[in-house]
């Protein structure tokens, strides 16, 4: 499919540095903790109490309601605390907390579920854990759940257009056979014919092993598209229009376009649990930054704490200013090293001073930068000038919900206006005005 | 380690770009017309640009410290408005005038309006046009093509030849002579990604296309009208000015194109000399508008459903 335009984004430095560096599996850390609430939708419900015996695969928080997911446990041990977690961001929920025994013994009723129609399968990745691993952790049995016949492009988004972070690569370097395999149990109990693999093309390895898995798969079409290194290539309405031309308006979902995007960690989760019946309890996770010592990819029980991370890599070489969640485009920072790997969690980065230090903020020069960067054409000066006079009318119509929050327009502002920041707090003036209209009418 | 670490909304990384950047970039790019305007008017034309800079940062600070705002002397701004207005001048200008003139650019045109961002016309060419309508020595020295201007301007035999034009070793302001210098600085705004085509490009080759028909189809007098009266120096470094110029593609093409109809139209059919002048400061009042009519198409609002 040939598209006439790239949409616009921005060349942030990549600092991909921990693709030269092996990925290591960590050994079980000395406790776990695990929160309830790793995905959007309603938090699990705690399935264990203090006391209790766990082992790798046991299921210790119960889904509760249609959003909702599965929470395992990641390492074998004791449950030493329920404890309340307070995320980054979001609401408090409760966190259980495993003393690992180090044996790492893996649950004996852990086995491949038995899939033999539509329903089954949904329901066995509900039983998963699985949720979006890209980043923003919609349970994915709900993502599927929809009439085959809606389904015309199931797209893999393995993009990765945020710098520092690999991990998405290193699953598609080494982990092509379970994707492969979640790909042919697709087409065979979801009838997914049409699938695109978007990469960008500063990942020439992912894109040949995604080629050769391609190649081996006969039951439906698989495509490898090569997308240019432009930020936010990874970002889902961009994907789904970069492979297919086809526009997600504000307020929709890919599903609406006949697209369901699926991250290729997702997919190799997918394809493993059907294979193993292990649930998800780990995750690759990119360990990079200025201040860590050893940057590089581990494979680390979920609910590992950063500290713990961070020890694994050598130790901290220096005084880290700001510790992030992700990518230092879109991640969430966290004030210290007490939190844990989350089952949507692909970096974490400690960032020294110099790589976290961003300008004063200064006036507005009508550059336009921001519009002639932003890859949806919004005005995000325009936005910021409406938010601050709170003139909601003029929000909507700047079309401030399209945006995506990328931070393109923030990166490159010449006077480092918070534009970004301001579109998001414009996004949420006008849910909040909507929440009042609503009781009125 | 569990010292508390900054926590921000993101991105957590900038390009590095900065206003102060820019203006840096915008200050070299002027270095080579600078340079080439002390070589064809000597070295009195040196005063009025240490005047004009020294000035408009002077009185840019002191507003601030006045009106107790932050310190934006140090964007740099400032001082590119004293060097623009001082390229705009005739070398031999009494230094006084250059005074008032800062004063007019910073406090009245830049500072009462909010400061850098906030002004609606550009300082310099709105300083330029005051100090022509306020002081008999610009009007004087304007170039002879504008103090000529009439219906049907046969000035091709005072033209000076096309070289000469081109290396700027004849009469005018500072600045404004040497074209090559000022595609110079052009260039290195481009490469340097400050500027975009769209406004110089436009705005240069209307004044040749309308002057080529207006002087019955001989290049090289519309060449000649092209290279001279400042066209390139308004056209490269002053209708490119961020804050009062369109910032989408299509803006900056109808603003170029504006530009240098109205130049062309001012210079046949007007009384002023400065036809240059003019055409910007129209078009900077014209921007806030030009801006309304081509915001981009925002991503899949208003298609197909």
């Amino acid at each position: 499919m040939s598209m006439a335009f790239h949409l616009r984004g921005i060349h942030p430095p990549h600092r991909k540095n921990t693709l030269k560096q092996p990925t290591v599996r960590m050994d079980a850390p000395t406790s776990v903790t695990i929160p309830m609430a790793m995905h959007i939708g309603a938090p699990a419900i705690p399935t264990v109490k203090v006391g209790d015996s766990v082992m790798v695969g046991t299921k210790i928080g119960e889904a509760s309601g249609k959003i909702s997911s599965n929470v395992y446990s990641s390492v074998s041990g004791k449950v030493t605390k329920l404890a309340e977690y307070l995320p980054p961001y979001g609401n408090a929920t409760t966190a259980v907390v495993i003393e690992s025994d180090a044996k790492m013994t893996v649950d004996p009723a852990i086995c491949p579920p038995s899939v033999n129609s539509r329903d089954e399968f949904i329901a066995a990745i509900r039983e998963s854990g699985i949720v979006g691993l890209g980043g923003a952790g919609f349970p994915t049995h709900v993502k599927l759940d929809v009439a085959p016949e809606r389904i015309e492009y199931l797209i893999i988004n393995g993009a990765e257009c945020e710098p520092y972070v690999t991990s998405d690569t290193v699953t598609m370097l080494t982990r092509a056979d379970d994707m492969a395999y979640a790909l042919c149990q697709l087409n065979r109990h979801l009838g997914i014919n049409n699938v695109i693999i978007g990469i960008e093309n500063n990942k020439k390895e992912a894109i040949s092993a995604m080629n050769t898995m391609a190649a081996s798969i006969s039951e439906c079409t698989v495509n490898v598209k090569s997308l240019p290194s432009v930020y936010p290539q990874g970002g889902e309405k961009v994907l789904i229009y970069h492979t297919t031309g086809r526009k997600v308006p504000a307020g929709k979902l890919p599903i609406d376009v006949g697209c369901i995007v699926l991250n290729c960690t997702t997919l190799a989760a997918i394809g493993a649990y059907l294979r193993t019946g292990m649930p998800l309890v780990e995750k690759c996770v990119t360990v990079d930054g200025g201040a860590v010592k050893n940057p590089q990819n581990i494979i680390a029980p979920i609910g590992t704490l950063i500290e713990d991370l961070f020890s694994f890599c050598g130790g901290l070489r220096a005084q880290p200013a700001k510790i992030i969640y992700g990518g230092p485009m879109m991640g969430v920072t966290v004030p210290d090293t007490n939190y844990p790997v989350l089952k949507n969690t692909n970096a974490i980065l400690a960032l020294t001073e110099k790589e976290a230090k961003l300008p004063k903020p200064t006036a507005c020069i009508r550059c336009g930068t921001c519009t002639n960067t932003c890859p949806f054409g919004l005005a995000p000066a325009s936005i910021a000038a409406a938010y601050e006079k709170k003139d909601t009318e003029a929000l909507k119509a700047l079309s401030v919900e399209t945006c995506m929050e990328c931070g393109c327009c923030s990166f490159v502002c010449p006077a480092n206006r918070p534009l970004v920041q301001m579109n998001k707090l414009s996004k949420q003036l006008l849910k909040e005005e909507q929440k009042k209209e609503v009781p009125k009418s | 380690m569990n010292s508390l670490t900054k926590v921000m909304i993101s991105p957590h990384i900038h390009s590095g770009r900065s206003t102060a950047g820019i203006m840096r970039d915008v200050l070299i790019s002027l270095l080579p017309a600078t340079v080439a305007g002390a070589v064809i008017f000597g070295w009195r034309a040196l005063l009025p640009i240490v005047v004009c800079v020294a000035c408009c940062v002077a009185f840019e600070a002191l507003f601030n410290i006045i009106t107790k705002k932050d310190q934006t002397v140090g964007d740099l701004s400032a001082a590119v408005t004293g060097l623009l207005l001082a390229l705009n001048l005739p070398a031999n200008i009494p230094l006084w005038q250059c005074v008032i003139g800062s004063l007019f650019a910073i406090i009245v045109v830049k500072c009462l309006f909010g400061g850098i961002g906030g002004n609606l016309v550009n300082p310099a060419i709105t300083a330029r046009v005051f100090m022509l309508i306020a002081f008999e020595s610009l009007a004087v020295s304007a170039f002879p093509i504008d103090t000529v201007a009439s219906a049907t301007p046969l000035v091709a035999d005072k033209m000076p030849s096309l070289l000469t034009l081109f290396m700027g070793n004849y009469g005018g302001a500072i600045g404004e002579t040497c074209t090559a210098a000022l595609l110079l600085g052009g260039i290195y705004l481009l490469v340097r990604r400050v500027i975009t085509w769209h406004i110089p490009t436009l705005f240069i080759g209307t004044v040749f296309v309308f002057s080529f028909f207006m002087e019955g189809f001989d290049a090289i007098t519309a060449l000649s009208l092209t290279l001279a009266g400042g066209v390139f120096l308004g056209a490269i470094f002053m209708a490119t000015d961020y804050v009062t110029s369109p910032s989408t593609s299509w803006g900056k093409v109808l603003f170029g194109l504006g530009a240098g109809l109205l130049t062309c139209l001012i210079r046949y059919f007007g009384i002023y000399p400065a036809g240059v002048s003019f055409a910007i400061l129209f078009m900077n009042i014209l921007t806030p508008y030009i801006d309304q009519w081509t915001k981009y198409k925002v991503f899949a609002v208003g298609g197909k459903r």
